[in-house]
């Protein structure tokens, strides 16, 4: 075999090996293809590797590196539809296009993901409760199947395939390219509103009661605060600015956009430096900060959607055995399942910073897609003793309100326990047969749930 | 595939009705159903440790494998994977023999060398293969810490123990970087049906603990562990305990 290379996930955990291979056009990726066809190990694509857990790894097979392939095909200033490779991240896409004008329809709390990649995991973003979730805003897109066809589909084209793909987790084929609907804005800053809520109930009363009012929006939870303030969280919301709401000063250039990381995080984080009493102590301060209200404050782009971008490499900072996220939504109707979640995780005491909670928007026909209707809450916890044990319980209580996991994040679910989450799995296991009756296509993540 | 928090889906027993291989499935499904591969000679008690594991929650798959039969490791390894990859195997066979009669009877000696040494080995190697080339998975070796230092009252023991422990801590360092990891266990006086009327030796432990030790070795990506925990300083110490002193040692 040739030369593998030790790939694992943003959360640092479980790195298997295999055999990494560049691709920028068609031909070369039905050379891995065919490779992988004959190792019987199978292949997955990979792009910029922000799934937290086992997608875009497969051990002893082969992975396609998406990246290199990352050209723009295709823009129409008039309609903001623009053609893609599928390893354009949305970071570049951002770069090119906020100074014409244009800003991606969703983004996740990361710029740096690929096209590819949001939509195999159709992704959402602060807007989902308006604009659902990644793949509504893809026309069509070529997906290379197992027998080397490339095939151009969207919601109008071979639905099913599509709407397989989108959320499949790249194991329908290779997207290959999109074309991609951009959301037109007049100014590169936000306006943003922010609200401080002592508890949980007051912040899903505020959610519930405000949220239509606002194109963006997002809460943080002190996931380490119990009682009474047990759910008390900051919440941020906002829309782009228009040009007459831009100061005078920033008239001129109301498209002037930089994003860029600021600092690293060092390779060897020191471990421990993360402990209940300075994640409790960061928490405080960062709850104490923010303001109990505060309306119109203009932010860039990089500050209201991506906060975490500025340091590079910040998944180190959980130490060498790394961490998971935790991902959950519920319909709803059903918040006392999601308070008796962020009960029980603030009860176990993990040294988690802070949780975000979100209410979703109508879901789209996405198999495995992730968003639907309810609340969704998602948390990063350092992998320690006990934490298997607690997350399936929490499963139980997920399960038990109808509510699933997101595969994006996950590394751990049981099998068995994703199966009931997502009822139209067989409805995907059918599409991959069609398309893929060999199974080349498979990852990590495919064997550990029998997708 | 072990999941980020140590998870295995499935569990390869070799030597599947060995007290410890039943144990440590008996301590995997107290946290997830799996599937579990009891690799063992046709016997009743194979039969009863798959309707055992079955009714604690287990996809149980049988298995042939001889200790004694050349061939047998290659064919044990490729049925346990034909129902999917194999997460973690657990090599749990081995007898304990009969050191008055091994002390004089070189077949004796010779046979316990196969069961206890050669066939390991041979497993360890088909092993590795196939984990390699699945590209994970994590093998657990049944050492011991008679292998630490042989003593005079199990020496044929203690000696295949020792051969068993160097080639699965070589082979654990062979197969970094591949994705495999390898947890050599290296447990005191285990009350189990290898020792039952046997007088009990200081530090004597279970099944039961050892299943703990094997589990919590693998989700950490231990290398080596002892059982209990402790025997790990008195084997440091006893190995370096004069002969003179160690050989009039009461066990």
């Amino acid at each position: 075999m040739s030369d593998t290379t030790l790939l694992n996930g943003w959360g640092r955990t479980a790195p298997t090996p295999a055999v990494l291979t560049p691709v920028h056009d068609d031909a070369e990726v039905r050379a891995v293809l065919a490779a992988a066809a004959a190792s019987g190990r199978g292949v997955v694509a990979r792009g910029l590797a922000r799934s937290y857990g086992d997608a875009a790894q497969n051990a002893g097979g082969h992975v396609l590196d998406m990246t290199a392939a990352d050209a723009v095909l295709a823009f129409d200033p008039e309609t903001g539809l623009v053609d893609v490779e599928a390893g354009i991240s949305l970071d570049e896409l951002m770069n090119r296009f906020v100074p014409q004008g244009f800003f991606v329809p969703v983004t996740p709390g990361t710029r740096l993901v690929t096209v590819g990649g949001a939509i195999g995991a159709d992704i959402h973003g602060k807007n989902h409760h308006v604009a659902g979730s990644f793949a509504q805003h893809v026309r069509w897109l070529d997906l290379l199947t197992a027998d080397g066809e490339v095939r151009r589909v969207g919601p109008d084209q071979d639905p099913d395939l599509f709407w397989a793909t989108a959320g499949g987790m790249g194991l329908t084929g290779v997207i290959l390219r999109a074309q991609v609907q951009l959301k037109p804005i007049e100014s590169s800053r936000c306006l943003v509103d922010t609200d401080r809520t002592p508890d949980l109930d007051s912040l899903m009363t505020l959610l519930s009661e405000t949220d239509h009012l606002y194109e963006y929006s997002v809460a943080w939870i002190d996931t380490l605060a119990k009682g009474k303030r047990m759910g008390r969280s900051v919440v941020t919301r906002g829309r782009f600015a228009t040009l007459d709401e831009l100061p005078p000063k920033r008239r001129a250039d109301p498209l002037r956009y930089h994003g860029s990381i600021k600092i690293s995080v060092p390779d060897v984080f020191p471990p421990g430096l993360l402990n209940l009493a300075t994640v409790a102590a960061f928490n405080e301060v960062w709850y104490r900060k923010a303001p109990k209200r505060k309306r119109d404050q203009l932010q860039s782009i990089p500050t209201f959607f991506h906060p975490l971008d500025a340091v590079g490499g910040w998944n180190r900072i959980y130490g060498p055995r790394g961490f998971v996220q935790y991902q959950v939504t519920v319909p709803f109707g059903q918040e006392e399942a999601m308070r008796e979640v962020l009960d029980r995780l603030s009860s176990f005491g993990t040294a988690s910073f802070l949780a975000v909670l979100k209410r979703f928007g109508p879901g789209n026909p996405g198999m495995l897609s992730y968003p639907s209707p309810g609340w969704t809450l998602a948390l990063d916890i350092p992998v320690m003793k006990g934490l298997a044990g607690l997350l399936d319980s929490l499963d139980e209580v997920v399960v038990a309100a109808e509510g699933r996991t997101y595969l994006a994040k996950d590394s751990r679910v049981r099998p068995e326990t994703f199966a009931t989450m997502y009822p139209r799995l067989d409805d995907f296991r059918a599409v991959r047969r069609r398309v893929d009756p060999d199974g080349v296509f498979t990852s990590d993540l495919a064997r550990r749930l029998s997708l | 595939m072990i999941d980020a928090l140590g998870s295995p889906s499935s569990l390869l027993l070799v030597g599947g009705t060995s007290d410890i291989a039943v144990a440590t499935a008996r301590r995997y499904l107290q946290e997830r159903p799996l599937r579990v591969v009891v690799a063992a000679r046709d016997t009743p008690r194979r039969a009863a440790v798959a309707a055992e594991l079955t009714g604690a929650g287990a996809a149980v798959e049988v298995v042939d494998f001889d200790a004694d039969d050349a061939g047998s490791p290659e064919r044990m390894v490729a049925a346990a994977a034909a129902g999917g990859d194999i997460d973690v195997a657990v090599v749990a066979f081995g007898q304990l023999g009969d050191q008055d009669a091994l002390a004089t009877d070189p077949a004796a000696a010779a046979a316990l060398g196969q069961v206890n040494y050669v066939a390991p080995v041979v497993v360890g190697t088909v092993l590795a293969n196939r984990m390699r080339s699945q590209g994970h998975g994590a093998i657990v070796a049944l050492s011991s810490v008679a292998g630490e230092r042989a003593r005079r009252s199990n020496y044929v023991y203690g000696s295949t123990k020792a051969g068993v422990d160097a080639f699965y801590s070589g082979l654990a360092d062979s197969l970094v970087g591949t994705g495999v990891s390898v947890l050599v266990v290296r447990p005191g006086f285990v009350r189990s049906k290898m020792t039952e009327g046997l007088p009990e030796a200081p530090l004597s432990t279970t099944p039961e603990a050892v299943a703990e030790a094997i589990v919590t070795g693998v989700r950490k990506g231990r290398h080596t562990v002892w059982v209990p925990g402790a025997m790990r300083f008195v084997m440091s110490g006893l190995r370096h305990t004069p002969r003179a002193v160690f050989r009039r040692l009461p066990f």
